[in-house]
């Protein structure tokens, strides 16, 4: 006689219990009002940030100042520090170097802490152009402190390659094999942006707010140029690796690969093509269920001032936004001040298509009719085939 | 009298909670079995089954465009993207056929050693290699991965070694033939253990009794052998094909242009894109092949064996 | 029984596949004594700093602390509860039996990413905050299926009648626990919990997913590949790692083999 064991039945019950009970949902951050007082250091930061923005030179020196010591996890894209900001409930980080595609959407969705720009010194001494950001400043409120801003450049081996004077090197069946470009959705801006000069039939005014007929164009661009890829890079130090082993003679890159390069005594230069180029306008920001809170504001008094802004600037290879940093970077590397336009930069700042998160609406007399993100994401995985 | 000789010695004492409970176990297996298997089901079944079907509810909900926060309107809109663009489809196809080489070149390589492991060595240079071929395990994946990428970069060791000889150097970092020798060369030692566990079993007997009965030992080796390792060879396969089907790390590592995976395509909706939703979606087409793989196998007796 | 050509032939063979095996790893700790940061073929130059830096670097110390910490617990957890998994699966009949044995083999079976994404979801969805606990439930769901495994194999194979027997000389169910069946799972529970902690050791995928700002050693060392400026220190840490597991390693093959050589022995 076979017994009907209880098993089945109990399991069957656990299991509907363990589903049927909806989440509790808590609230995100409210968090806590905004400090008007810096309190002691609780001893400890944890960061999400670009690499290179966390050497060793200017971060040993806060820590012994300062008493915080910092933990930093290292992103290669803005679509991971939104995750990591976000993940396990938010609060696993403190602080996060968001660039202008990733900001919005995190203050959007509640995560980050509104900052008391009085209790950041430098500030003050900021170009008004980075004062209040629309990347980081929302109904007047600040979001975070802003940091520096960089392009996005063409980097080329000058011993095997002519120097470029455009995008089109990139794209060149010549350079088969020897083309390197980040693995990230974003860059579909990048290819817009170079069919917008070269295409002008188009119309592409703005490279992130992309309508069907715009978005299937760069597409197609992106999908032809596949075959002449060495490798999509992932991380930094991939294409480091890609051009000192010499399988990758050009490619889209950050300045922090030439300055690596550079160190490294590699034959690379960089170039801004004619047809102009991308780039990132970052902020550290605070998260609004931040630990650690007074740390925070510690690193924001010290990133911003300008012998910190300066060593970051010459280090990376980006501009500050520190008026009273070029004195600084001209102390450190003779006419650095010049190459990184940081005495004037608000030409030089305009020039450059920052980034910033694609959205149906086009903002202009087109409507909503523009790709949101989540095509971009898709249509990237189809590029990459 | 004889009686008293025979009689058994006083027992232990048979009362006390410790026997009681042991006879309520004996007179209610239903009862012990609960007992017994409660607790690891409950933790199973509460946590890990729950989540996973938590996962195939969220693949049928979507993501606000801006906030990236997770709606739950019901549809169908992730299948339907997944169905309609040629492109998953090729990931997947891609992802499988890498896999099922993976397998079968582990499988290649692993039966002659372990074999050899089971009759040709001694008991002591057992042990030894089974060690041996168990550290590899210890060192860290993500290691042993890049260090191939060390090893086929063009001024790297194996070039080293092959223009030493007088031979053209080679070039397959960054492509899809670079993956299936890393991944072959990962995933060998779980392909090893379950036939070598398989092999083991087989008494020395049978063989004998088929060179008795007049075979070759390519032909013992064939029909007395082979077929009584396959539960072992079916163990280790769904080692191999699971951990290919599910990777995302060495494609970013040693992988070129075409090298996306259907780990890459999720990993990067999850942990990048926030897309937790069509990431789910698109876990569900590994999930159910290696359900479909796992029964399968089951029926060539892998369970046996892992 | 084979011919000798045949014995040759797989004697060349095994020595292949263990310098297949072993090569890359030992030309990865010949990188490890890198001198520069470039990684070409033959290294320019020896030295040894790479391991006195990770060593100071307070990250990596953290890091492996956390892993000893979270491999263990996991393994505990997986001790308990698969053994008791197999020793009711070994010995009953029920209903739902063979779905049971099913759920068991899911976590090893389904690629880890999908195990890691699900329990994400799932601790978001319950607001349940990422932390050495999380990490700790993420390994060990796999955990406790190489205990199960390994126990319920080994119950396969011991014959019912030493239970029964020792029924019959009166012990009851306790009794015959420590005293039959305890000794004759105990390799196979040793085995399987040192083949469990070094899967929860060297594990990156379902961690990714589990972990939120502690890290332990894999992802320190995905960390730092992705950096790309301290690679000879991973090398470094694994070159370190490897000679501290040989002897654990050494002494579970002892385990698990010892008395299966024996009785192999016995059959030829």
């Amino acid at each position: 006689m076979r017994r009907r064991s209880l098993i089945a039945p109990i399991a069957l019950a656990l299991l509907v219990a363990g589903l049927a009970l909806p989440a509790a949902g808590v609230s995100k951050g409210s968090g806590s009002a905004v400090p008007t007082r810096i309190g002691a250091g609780e001893g400890e930061l944890k960061m999400v940030a670009w690499a290179g923005y966390l050497e060793k030179s200017w971060v040993a020196p806060f820590e012994k100042q300062s008493g915080c010591k910092v933990k930093p996890k290292y992103a290669n894209t803005s679509d991971e520090m939104v995750a990591l900001m976000r993940s396990g409930g938010g609060g696993q980080y403190d602080m996060v170097s968001a660039s202008g595609d990733a900001s919005l959407r995190l203050i959007f969705g509640g995560d980050i802490a509104e900052t008391n720009v009085k209790l950041v010194k430098p500030w003050k001494d900021f170009h008004a152009a980075f004062k209040s950001p629309t990347t980081n400043t929302v109904d007047g409120k600040h979001y975070g402190i802003s940091l520096q801003f960089g392009p996005n450049i063409l980097l080329y081996n000058t011993k095997k390659q002519k120097k470029p004077t455009s995008w089109s090197a990139i794209y060149d069946p010549a350079n088969k094999g020897q083309i390197s470009i980040p693995d990230n959705p974003i860059q579909i801006a990048d290819a817009a942006l170079y069919l917008s000069k070269t295409t002008p039939s188009l119309k592409i005014k703005d490279p992130y707010e992309l309508d069907s007929k715009q978005f299937a164009a760069t597409i197609a661009l992106l999908k032809k140029q596949r075959p002449l890829l060495g490798k999509y890079w992932v991380y930094a130090s991939d294409q480091i690796d890609l051009f000192k082993n010499g399988k990758s003679t050009i490619g889209a890159s950050w300045p922090y690969q030439m300055s690596q390069l550079k160190d490294a005594k590699q034959p690379v230069a960089a170039v801004t093509p004619k047809e102009g180029v991308t780039g990132w306008l970052d902020t550290w920001m605070l998260s609004s269920e931040a630990e650690h809170p007074n740390c925070a504001y510690l690193w924001w008094n010290y990133v911003s001032s300008p012998k910190v802004q300066a060593m970051q600037a010459t280090t990376y290879g980006e501009t500050p936004v520190n008026k009273k940093a070029c004195k600084e970077m001209e102390k450190l590397v003779k006419g650095s001040c010049k190459t990184y336009s940081a005495a004037a930069p608000q030409a030089y700042y305009r020039s450059i298509k920052f980034w910033k998160t694609p959205l149906t609406d086009c903002g202009d007399s087109r409507g909503k009719v523009c790709m949101p993100y989540s095509k971009w994401v898709q249509a990237w995985t189809q590029v990459k085939g | 009298m004889a009686a008293d000789a025979t009689s058994l010695p006083e027992g232990p004492p048979r009362k006390g909670a410790l026997r009681a409970s042991s006879a309520v176990a004996w007179r209610w297996p239903g009862a012990k079995a609960v007992g017994q298997l409660g607790l690891p089901l409950a933790a199973f079944l509460l946590v890990y089954v729950a989540a996973l079907v938590a996962l195939l509810v969220s693949s049928f909900w979507s993501v606000d465009e801006f906030t990236s926060e997770v709606v739950h309107t019901w549809s169908l809109d992730n299948y339907r993207i997944l169905w309609d663009d040629p492109t998953y489809r090729r990931i997947v196809l891609r992802t499988v056929g890498i896999a099922t080489a993976v397998t079968l070149t582990c499988i290649v390589i692993a039966f002659p050693y372990a074999l050899f492991l089971v009759r040709v060595a001694g008991p002591r240079l057992r042990v030894l290699l089974l060690v041996a071929t168990v550290i590899p395990l210890w060192v860290s994946y993500l290691v042993r991965v890049y260090s191939w990428r060390l090893i086929l970069n063009p001024e790297g060791a194996l070039n080293w070694a092959l223009t030493g000889l007088g031979l053209p150097g080679q070039n397959i970092l960054y492509t899809n033939w670079a993956m299936w020798l890393v991944y072959s060369y990962i995933w060998l030692p779980f392909m090893v253990l379950p036939i070598y566990a398989a092999l083991e079993r087989v008494p020395g007997s049978y063989l004998e009794a088929s060179a008795d009965l007049g075979a070759k030992s390519l032909t013992t080796l064939r029909r007395v052998v082979f077929p009584l390792a396959i539960p072992g060879i079916a163990a280790g396969s769904i080692f191999t094909f699971s951990l290919t089907l599910g990777d995302y790390i060495a494609p970013g590592l040693v992988g070129g242009p075409g090298s996306q995976l259907i780990g890459n395509v999720v990993f990067s909706n999850v942990g990048i894109a926030n897309n937790v939703p069509f990431a789910a979606a698109f876990a569900t087409v590994p999930l159910a092949i290696m359900i479909v793989y796992i029964a399968i196998m089951r029926r060539l007796g892998a369970f046996e064996n892992l | 029984m084979f011919t000798r050509g045949t014995r040759v032939g797989l004697w060349i063979w095994g020595f292949a596949v263990v310098g297949f095996l072993w090569i890359p790893i030992l030309i990865m700790g010949v990188y490890a004594f890198n001198a520069s940061n470039i990684q070409s073929w033959p290294i320019p130059g020896f030295t040894t700093k790479w391991f006195s830096e990770a060593w100071h670097d307070q990250e990596v110390r953290d890091a492996l602390w956390l892993s000893v910490k979270a491999g263990l617990t996991a393994t505990a957890v997986a001790l308990i509860l698969g053994s008791l998994a197999a020793f009711a699966l070994s010995r009953h009949r029920f209903f739902g039996q063979h779905a049971v044995s099913f759920i068991f083999v899911l976590p090893i079976a389904l690629p880890g990413i999908i195990t890691g994404m699900a329990l994400n979801s799932f601790f978001g969805f319950w607001s349940i905050d990422l932390s050495f606990w999380t990490i700790v439930i993420g390994h060990a769901t796999f955990c406790v299926v190489i205990v199960f495994n390994n126990v319920l194999a080994r119950l396969r194979r011991t014959s019912g009648s030493f239970f029964e027997a020792s029924a019959d000389l009166g012990a009851h169910g306790w009794q015959t626990f420590c005293y039959v069946t305890f000794p004759v799972v105990r390799t196979a529970i040793i085995a399987g919990g040192l083949l469990a902690f070094a899967l929860s050791w060297d594990e990156i995928v379902v961690t990714y997913f589990t972990a939120g700002s502690q890290n332990t050693l894999p992802l320190i060392i995905f960390g730092k590949i992705r950096q790309g400026t301290e690679l000879p220190i991973v090398n470094a840490i694994a070159l370190f790692v490897i000679v501290l597991t040989i002897i654990p390693v050494f002494i579970a093959q002892r385990l698990t083999t010892g008395g299966e050589t024996e009785r192999t022995t016995a059959a030829r």
